[in-house]
C-alpha cells in the first residue's frame, strides 16, 4: 500500500498571527508535486507545520499521513513515520559530528522498533555512509566535521539530501533546496532526489521559486500558494507560465495584497 | 571542638613513620593554620561562597585510613583501562594505596611514579625541594595550611631531564571515610614529557565529607605535560583545593579539569608562565545539579614576555545549583607580546540554576593581546527541533546537544575510556 500525505483545510499560526488559512493538498507516494508562490505566501510555514516545529500552531484542519493523524505526533515520530523535511536553512549542531548524527538517526529508528536494539554496527555504518557520500559527491572528511558548522550553503543542501538518503522517507518536502546552489550542485542534489524517488517510490513536495530545479526533478502536479491558501493547481505547464508571467496575474485574480 | 589539633598532626606523622623534616613541615603548616581565620564572605575571594552550612567540627584528619578495607568500590576503579595503554596505575582509598603498578619501561627510563608517602621515604631530596615550595604554599589560605598539616595520600610523578615518559599514567583516589587530603606533585625536568590522568571520586554519603587537596604541576624548560584532574565526589563532600601549574622557558602545560561531584567546591587554580615561550592551556568541564555549589578562581599569570595562555571553562547547570567562575589574567610590566585568553560558557538547563561569570584583566605591559569572553545560554530549540526532525527522540536530542557543547573540550582528555565515563556521567545528570 502506498502512503499519502493528505492535508485538509489546514490553518496555522505563528505567534498568534494566522499564516495558513485553509490548505488542501494530497501528495501520494511516487508523485512529484511543486509548490510555488510569492514570498510570504506561507510555503515554508506549511513545511514547518507539517514537520512539527513547536512554534507553529495548528488552529484548524487535519493532516493524515500514511493513515495516521500527523498532527498528534511529535516531530521525531513524524520523521520515523516516513515524512522528511529538507530545510532551507538547516541548523548547525556544534560538537556533534555528521557521522555521529547520521548514525543516531538510524539507531533511533531501530530502537523505536526494538528498545533493546544496539543499533547499526560501526563497520556496517561506515560502509553505508561511504557509499551514500560518494553518490552525492560529499568529501568523506565531512563525516568527522560538526554538523553544518561552517558548511557553505551548497554543502548544507547536499548534507540535507544525504540525510534524506539515510532515513529513506516515504514522502519528502524540499524547502527551497535549490536556493543558493550553483548549477553543478543543483544537478547533484536533484539526481539524489530523483534516485530516491525512483528506487523507493518516494513522494516529493518541492517548494521553490524557480523553474530550474523542476527541469531536473519533473513535477506531475504544480500548485500555487497565495496568502495562506492554494489558489491554483495544474500540471507542469503552470510552473512555466509563472516563469514567463510572474505572479501579477495571481495577485490580480486572488487579492490586492501587494508585498510591502 | 575541632579535630584538627597539633596532637593529631603528630599522630598522623607517627602513624606514617615519617622522617623528622616532614613532621616539622606539618607542624609549621599547622601553626599557619591556627593563625589563619576561617574564610568568610567578607573576603573578596569568598564573597560568593558561604560556608555556614558546613559542619567543620565534624571533620577530622584521616590518620590510619580506617574505613579503607573491605569496602565497596566501583568495579571500573580496579579495572585496567584496557583500550588505552597505561604505563602506571595507582589506586588509593582514603589515601592508602590499594593497587600499584608501573611498567618496566618507565622504571628503566628513570620515571618515578608512586604515592606521596613512598616519595617522602624514598626520594626525600626531591620532595624536600618541590613539596609546597614552588607550587602551592601553606601561607595561601586556611585550607592550604590545613592541607600542609594533614595531607594524606596522592601521587608523586617525576620525569628526569629529556625523558619522554613512554606511556600515560593514571591515578584513582577513592574515598570511603569522606576525609581526603590528597596531594599531587608532578615535576618535569628540562625537556621531559608526560601524560597524567588524576581521578578523585567517592560514592554519595549521608554525613558531610571533606576533600582538601593540593595539586602542583611543575613543568621545566622545554618540558611538556598533559594533566587531567577529574573529580567526581559524592554530593555530600565539601571540597577546598589549591592548584598551581608553573611553566618554564618554551615549556607547555595542557591542563584539563573536570568537576562533576561535591556539595560545594572552592578551587583556586593558578597558571604561572614564568619564562619566555611558556605556554599554558586550561580547560574546564563541569556539570552541576541539585544544590551543588561550584566556585572556581582561576589566574593566568604572565610573568615573562612572549607567553601564551588559553583558558576555556564550560559548564552545564541544572536545578538549584550555582556556579561561580572568577578569572584573572595578569601581566607584569615587562611581559610584552603576551597572548592571554579566557572564556567561560555556561549552559543553563533549568531557570532555577544560577551562574556568575566574572572575567578580569590586570595588565601592566602595553604590547599585549588579552581577550576574554563569557556567555550564558540555554538549549538551542532550533537545534533540538532539527535533530528531532530526523527521528531522534527529544531526550536523545537534548543529550546530543549537551554532549556537543562539551565535545571540543572532551577531545582534550587523552583516554577514550575516561571520556566515555564522563560522557555517561553527563547523560546521567541530564536525567
Amino acid at each position: 500500500m502506498t502512503a499519502a500525505l493528505e492535508v485538509k483545510n489546514l490553518h496555522a499560526s505563528v505567534a498568534d498571527q494566522p499564516i495558513l488559512k485553509g490548505i488542501d493538498l494530497l501528495v501520494k507516494q511516487g508523485e512529484v508535486h511543486a509548490l510555488m508562490g510569492p514570498n510570504g505566501s506561507g510555503k515554508s510555514t506549511l513545511a514547518f507545520t507539517l514537520a512539527g516545529h513547536p512554534a507553529y500552531e495548528t488552529t484548524a484542519g487535519q493532516v493524515i499521513f500514511d493513515g495516521e493523524d500527523l498532527l498528534e505526533m511529535e516531530a521525531d515520530e513524524r520523521s520515523r513515520a516516513g515524512l522528511f523535511l529538507a530545510f532551507q536553512y538547516p541548523a548547525a549542531v556544534p560538537g556533534v559530528t555528521l557521522a555521529k548524527f547520521l548514525r543516531q538517526t538510524i539507531n533511533s529508528r531501530m530502537q523505536a522498533k526494538d528498545p533493546d536494539s544496539k543499533g547499526i554496527s560501526i563497520p556496517a555504518f561506515r560502509r553505508f555512509l561511504t557509499e551514500k557520500m560518494n553518490l552525492l559527491g560529499i568529501d568523506p572528511k565531512f563525516a568527522g566535521r560538526y554538523l553544518n558548522e561552517g558548511f557553505s550553503g551548497g554543502e548544507k543542501k547536499r548534507v540535507e539530501i544525504l540525510q534524506m538518503a539515510t532515513v529513506e522517507p516515504k514522502i519528502a518536502i524540499m524547502d527551497e533546496t535549490d536556493s543558493g546552489l550553483d548549477i553543478d550542485a543543483l544537478r547533484i542534489v536533484s539526481e539524489g532526489a530523483n534516485r530516491l524517488h525512483k528506487e523507493l517510490n518516494m513522494g516529493v513536495l518541492i517548494i521553490t521559486h524557480y523553474q530550474r530545479i523542476l527541469d531536473y526533478v519533473k513535477p506531475d502536479h504544480v500548485h500555487i500558494m497565495f496568502d495562506g491558501r492554494i489558489v491554483e493547481s495544474g500540471g507542469p505547464e503552470l510552473a512555466l507560465k509563472l516563469e514567463e508571467e510572474g505572479y501579477d496575474w495571481i495577485r490580480a485574480k486572488y487579492g490586492v495584497a501587494e508585498e510591502a | 571542638m575541632s579535630n584538627f589539633t597539633k596532637d593529631a598532626v603528630q599522630k598522623l606523622s607517627a602513624f606514617l613513620n615519617e622522617p623528622e623534616w616532614m613532621l616539622e613541615f606539618r607542624l609549621k603548616a599547622f601553626e599557619v593554620y591556627e593563625n589563619t581565620l576561617m574564610p568568610t564572605i567578607k573576603e573578596e575571594a569568598w564573597r560568593r561562597t558561604n560556608l555556614r552550612q558546613m559542619k567543620f567540627n565534624e571533620f577530622g584528619p584521616s590518620i590510619n585510613g580506617d574505613a579503607a578495607t573491605d569496602s565497596e568500590i566501583p568495579s571500573f576503579l580496579g579495572e585496567q583501562l584496557t583500550e588505552d595503554k597505561v604505563g602506571g596505575n595507582l589506586l588509593q582509598i582514603d589515601g592508602v594505596t590499594q593497587q600499584y603498578e608501573i611498567s618496566d619501561e618507565l622504571t628503566a627510563q628513570g620515571v618515578i611514579f608512586c604515592d606521596m608517602h613512598t616519595a617522602v621515604s624514598q626520594h626525600p631530596d626531591l620532595v624536600k625541594k618541590y613539596f609546597m615550595t614552588e607550587g602551592v604554599k601553606v601561607t595561601e589560605g586556611k585550607f592550604a595550611a590545613l592541607h600542609g598539616a594533614f595531607w594524606r595520600g596522592g601521587t608523586f610523578l617525576y620525569v628526569p631531564r629529556n625523558v619522554r615518559a613512554d606511556a600515560p599514567l593514571h591515578t584513582v583516589l577513592w574515598s570511603v571515610n569522606g576525609r581526603t587530603f590528597t596531594h599531587t606533585l608532578v615535576v618535569l625536568e628540562t625537556g621531559a614529557e608526560a601524560i597524567f590522568m588524576d581521578e578523585y571520586a567517592s560514592a554519595d554519603g549521608d554525613a558531610q565529607g571533606l576533600h582538601n587537596g593540593v595539586i602542583e604541576l611543575l613543568v621545566g624548560d622545554n618540558a611538556n605535560l598533559v594533566y587531567a584532574g577529574l573529580q567526581d565526589f559524592g554530593q555530600n563532600v565539601w571540597q577546598f583545593n589549591h592548584e598551581r601549574g608553573r611553566v618554564g622557558r618554551d615549556g607547555k602545560l595542557d591542563w584539563v579539569t573536570s568537576i562533576m561531584g561535591t556539595r560545594l567546591t572552592k578551587a583556586f587554580q593558578t597558571l604561572e608562565l614564568d619564562q619566555p615561550g611558556s605556554w599554558g592551556r586550561m580547560s574546564g568541564i563541569f556539570f552541576t545539579n541539585g544544590r551543588q555549589h561550584l566556585d572556581m578562581d582561576t589566574e593566568q599569570n604572565h610573568n615573562a614576555a612572549d607567553t601564551v595562555s588559553d583558558l576555556l571553562y564550560k559548564g552545564a547547570l541544572r536545578e538549584k545549583s550555582r556556579v561561580v567562575w572568577q578569572g584573572m589574567i595578569k601581566a607584569l610590566p615587562d611581559s610584552q607580546r603576551i597572548d592571554g585568553f579566557q572564556a567561560n560558557r555556561n549552559l543553563m538547563l533549568d531557570q532555577t540554576a544560577r551562574a556568575d561569570s566574572i572575567p578580569g584583566l590586570e595588565i601592566e605591559a602595553d604590547d599585549v593581546r588579552c581577550t576574554h569572553a563569557s556567555a550564558i545560554g540555554k538549549l538551542d530549540e532550533e537545534e533540538i527541533f532539527y535533530l528531532m526532525s530526523r527521528g531522534i527522540p527529544r531526550e536523545t536530542a537534548v543529550e546530543m546537544s549537551v554532549q556537543g557543547f562539551f565535545d571540543p573540550l572532551m577531545r582534550r582528555i587523552p583516554f577514550e575510556g575516561i571520556r566515555t565515563r564522563i560522557f555517561d556521567r553527563i547523560v546521567e545528570k541530564i536525567g
